[in-house]
């Protein structure tokens, strides 16, 4: 069963969350400092050490030089694709980055790819869910937007490879929203699902019909989200600042950080609130203050929130339906939680939408449903399955640089589509094929997902050669592609240069450096197990002292243990987990004679020899036990 | 496994197909799962009617295609088979791509009447892929078969598109002509209705004669229907460039 343990994870823009099918309900997997959300944060710490989530966010504004937020804007992405991005985040790309290659992006004097900083983030949820499960974890159900391109869907699953994770499926996320809202409901009808996360918006429309989700329409847009709030809010503040104080600030790192912690804050507080007030502490003790009316926010996103209408209506349109006839809307993402985005959704399917579920949670719990599903089902999912669309078309380009669409948008997955190529010169043994991604007329306009040559085309005479190509989209929302000759009936060998993605090689290599992290991951578990360890043996002394064995010790017996619990409690907060394990050790040697006097009055006989953990028969802290025995290859 | 428990579904089992034996169980097996063990079996290269096992009749209940749908995909689809062996896995993504691109042609009326024509030899698809590469390749737009009674009509909505677009360029607006052109896009749409009508009477005709019919009875009704085919896209096309004119 362990063996088989398969989490789902939602690796947002802002926050990442691992959760698990717990026997009838997906839970939400809380880290060791017992939050449920991750954020997507990535710090180098004075040692060059990876720090991730909360403990990273302080970095932010210290050394903003030496972390990163918002990685997944730049999954999939060539250098040319985050001009827009560069100019509103703060990411350093690497000087040596050559057009075309994968982003490389600076932490201190190292660089990553989009995909290995994303596998720090994976990596701790998965060091959260071993801690949870006490075990193994090496098999997840990722979700990414709905409106991902291939190329950002391959990023993503390269991510979970580096952090050591089979990636069984990629979910879309408002799919997962609604296995978690059907899941709830158990009702049949048609669904819209309104995702407005950090960076990236969908609108799914989906038909729940016995327990099958089939998706009908999907759409999008992967660059929009609560991030272009918060670099608007920045930017009017920046725009303040200078005018106000004559100093432009929008090139001290510190500076813009502290100010974005501030206007993040101030939209939280907004969506609860009719006003608040911006105080900004400014680097050299200046003080920026500014009072925000709601009325006055609202003003200020219309503009951006109205960019989720036109997916909103295409959705509509591509799925044959009018507003009225969605039976519910279902809210999911963080900026969801705006009052003004709520009522947007309430005017467009003049309905009033569900916000029964946790718009931050939704998602990991419906990729936890899908795990579950994958992983066999239980008697709850025995009965779900998710038919899910590819959200762009696939096309090929044609002579004169036009796109040839082979497989529409919208086409439930898995889906394939078969094109005849031949050759234009007698012997040609190469015929070069150009696979695009979206919607318009035009190759350039569309997104290049590759090129590769069929290769070793027999040799004949011009337009002899009848070569069959067959492009099929996975359940992933991935594409494949194989190729024969049908004259000769050799397979062609097909070489797929994927246009922004890493070569299996590259994440191979990454894989393999990604080892030090795993062998830190190994190490900082160890130290996690002794530290509970020694809790629970202390815990479980403290209570033996209020019992009469206690008693029947000798003063000097007493000593000496109070001398190794003093031991045990200084190690424990160190770093070093042999000094911890041999402490643990020594105070349960020393401990060993109470142990056979409680079992005495307790029981009598035959119980001697045991060890003080063991003796304490109460209800120990479920954390302890025999963690630290259990074996780890 | 869920999903999984053996239901013997006559209507899967394909003639000629029932003497094979399953891969797994050594069982009778259907077209795309063992009736027996539920597992899935090598893809058969079938057409989308027989992958159905429908008969290739034009009229089909929306309903009963929907639920044989939903039926296969519970069958079929790779999340069923993701604890499954490797070839397992290969099979059933090969199965259920061609369940939905099957399910995909047959659910919308004229794709499903454009395939079958394929079927019975009309090469509709590679007719119009010809016309556009040879229209690339000289440079020239590619001229559509006009049918000749709208000749006329079409010649004159021309103009007038281009007159509207030379006018919304300027940032000018003629709420006449705009309105003209509006009256005939209801004309169009309403000529495009009447002919899917038209279309769907040689449906029927065409369902008769599969069962009954000489091989000239139903090369008569497949080239009246290659022809409403025809027209209708022609006029379909036309109703988007209109709304294209007009919204843009």
């Amino acid at each position: 069963m362990s063996a088989d343990r398969i989490v789902g994870i939602d690796l947002g823009t802002t926050n990442s969350l691992v959760a698990y099918m717990q026997g009838e309900r997906p839970v939400v997997i809380p880290g060791e400092d017992g939050a449920n959300l991750v954020p997507s944060v990535i710090a180098l710490d004075e040692n060059d050490q990876i720090i991730v989530g909360n403990a990273a966010r302080k970095y932010l504004i210290e050394t903003p030089e030496r972390s990163i937020y918002s990685v997944k804007r730049l999954m999939g992405r060539g250098v040319e694709d985050i001009q827009d991005e560069l100019k509103l985040f703060p990411f350093r790309l690497a000087e040596d980055l050559r057009p075309g290659e994968v982003l490389r992006i600076k932490l201190g004097q190292q660089t990553f790819t989009p995909p290995e900083i994303s596998a720090f983030i994976l990596r701790q949820l998965k060091r959260n869910a071993e801690r949870f499960f006490n075990g193994p974890v090496s098999k997840a159900v990722i979700t990414v937007p709905a409106y991902f391109n291939d190329a950002q869907r391959q990023a993503t699953k390269d991510a979970g490879r580096i952090a050591g994770l089979d990636v069984l499926r990629l979910v879309n996320e408002p799919t997962a929203a609604s296995l978690a809202y059907g899941l709830d409901k158990r009702q049949n009808g048609i669904v819209a699902v309104y995702d407005l996360g950090g960076g990236t918006f969908d609108i799914s429309i989906l038909k729940l019909q016995d327990g099958i989700f089939e998706v009908i329409a999907t759409n999008g847009d992967t660059h929009l989200g609560g991030d272009d709030i918060d670099n608007l809010l920045i930017r009017i503040a920046l725009d303040d600042i200078r005018g106000d104080m004559g100093s432009d600030l929008s090139r001290n790192g510190e500076a813009v950080a502290t100010i974005r912690k501030a206007v993040i804050e101030a939209k939280i507080a907004l969506s609860s609130q009719p006003a608040t007030r911006l105080n900004i502490e400014l680097p050299g003790g200046r003080h920026y203050q500014r009072e925000i009316s709601r009325e006055q926010f609202e003003q200020l996103i219309q503009p951006i929130i109205d960019r989720t209408v036109g997916p909103c209506k295409q959705a509509l349109k591509d799925a044959g339906l009018k507003p009225e006839q969605i039976n519910e809307v279902v809210l999911v993402g963080g900026s969801t939680r705006i009052p003004k985005v709520r009522s947007l959704v309430e005017g467009l399917f003049q309905r009033r939408p569900h916000t029964d579920l946790n718009p931050d949670e939704v998602v990991a719990l419906g990729a936890a449903v899908q795990a579950n599903i994958l992983g066999g089902g239980s008697e709850i999912t025995q009965n779900m399955l998710l038919l899910d669309v590819t959200p762009l078309s696939l096309g090929i380009e044609v002579a004169g640089g036009v796109t040839d669409k082979i497989i529409l948008r919208n086409s439930t997955i898995p889906a394939s589509a078969t094109q005849y190529y031949t050759t234009q010169v007698d012997g040609q043994a190469n015929v070069a094929i150009h696979v695009l991604q979206g919607e318009r007329e035009l190759a350039k306009d569309c997104r290049s997902l590759a090129r590769f040559d069929l290769k070793g085309v027999p040799p004949m005479a011009a337009g002899m050669p009848r070569i069959e190509v067959k492009f099929l989209i996975d359940a992933n929302g991935i594409l494949h592609v194989s190729a024969r000759e049908q004259r000769s009936g050799k397979e062609a060998e097909i070489e797929v240069q994927p246009s922004y993605g890493l070569t299996d090689e590259q994440v191979e290599s990454m894989i393999l450096d990604s080892f030090d992290y795993a062998e830190e991951d190994f190490r900082q578990r160890q130290l996690v197990e002794a530290r509970n360890e020694a809790g629970t043996i202390m815990a479980a002394l403290d209570k033996a002292k209020q019992s009469p064995a206690w008693g029947q010790l000798t003063s000097d017996e007493k000593k000496q243990i109070a001398k190794l619990v003093k031991a045990l409690d200084q190690v424990k907060k160190e770093e070093d987990y042999g000094a911890i394990r041999k402490a643990i050790d020594a105070l349960n040697q020393g401990t060993m004679r109470l142990a056979e006097l409680m079992m005495d009055s307790a029981v009598s006989t035959a119980l001697k020899g045991k060890t003080m953990d063991e003796a304490d028969m109460g209800e120990a802290p479920e954390a302890g036990h025999p963690v630290a025995k259990a074996d780890f290859k | 496994m869920a999903g999984n428990e053996p239901k013997s579904s006559s209507s899967l089992i394909m003639p000629g197909e029932t003497t094979s034996a399953c891969w797994s169980c050594g069982e009778m097996r259907a077209a795309h799962f063992c009736s027996a063990c539920g597992k899935v079996q090598p893809p058969v290269p079938v057409d989308y009617f027989t992958f159905f096992d429908f008969p290739r009749k034009l009229n089909i209940d929306a309903g009963r295609l929907e639920r044989e749908f939903y039926e296969l995909s519970r069958k079929l689809h790779p999340d069923i088979y993701a604890r499954g062996e490797g070839r397992e896995q290969q099979w059933s993504l090969e199965q259920s791509s061609l369940l939905n691109d099957a399910y995909r042609t047959l659910k919308d009326p004229i794709k499903r009447t454009e395939y079958l024509l394929k079927l019975e030899g009309v090469e509709l698809e590679e007719q119009s892929k010809a016309a556009t590469e040879k229209a690339r390749a000289t440079g020239q737009v590619k001229k559509q078969v006009v049918p000749p009674d709208l000749l006329e009509e079409v010649f004159e909505l021309n103009m007038q598109l281009e007159e509207l677009k030379a006018q919304k360029k300027m940032g000018e607006d003629d709420p006449a002509l705009i309105e003209e052109v509006g009256r005939q896009k209801l004309e169009l749409e309403e000529k495009h209705d009447a002919l899917l009508q038209e279309l769907k009477g040689y449906w029927n005709e065409w369902d008769k004669l599969v069962d009954s019919g000489t091989d000239e009875d139903r090369h008569k009704v497949r080239d009246k229907m290659v022809d409403l085919v025809n027209r209708r896209n022609y006029i379909r096309n036309l109703v988007r460039d209109v709304n294209e004119v007009l919204e843009g």
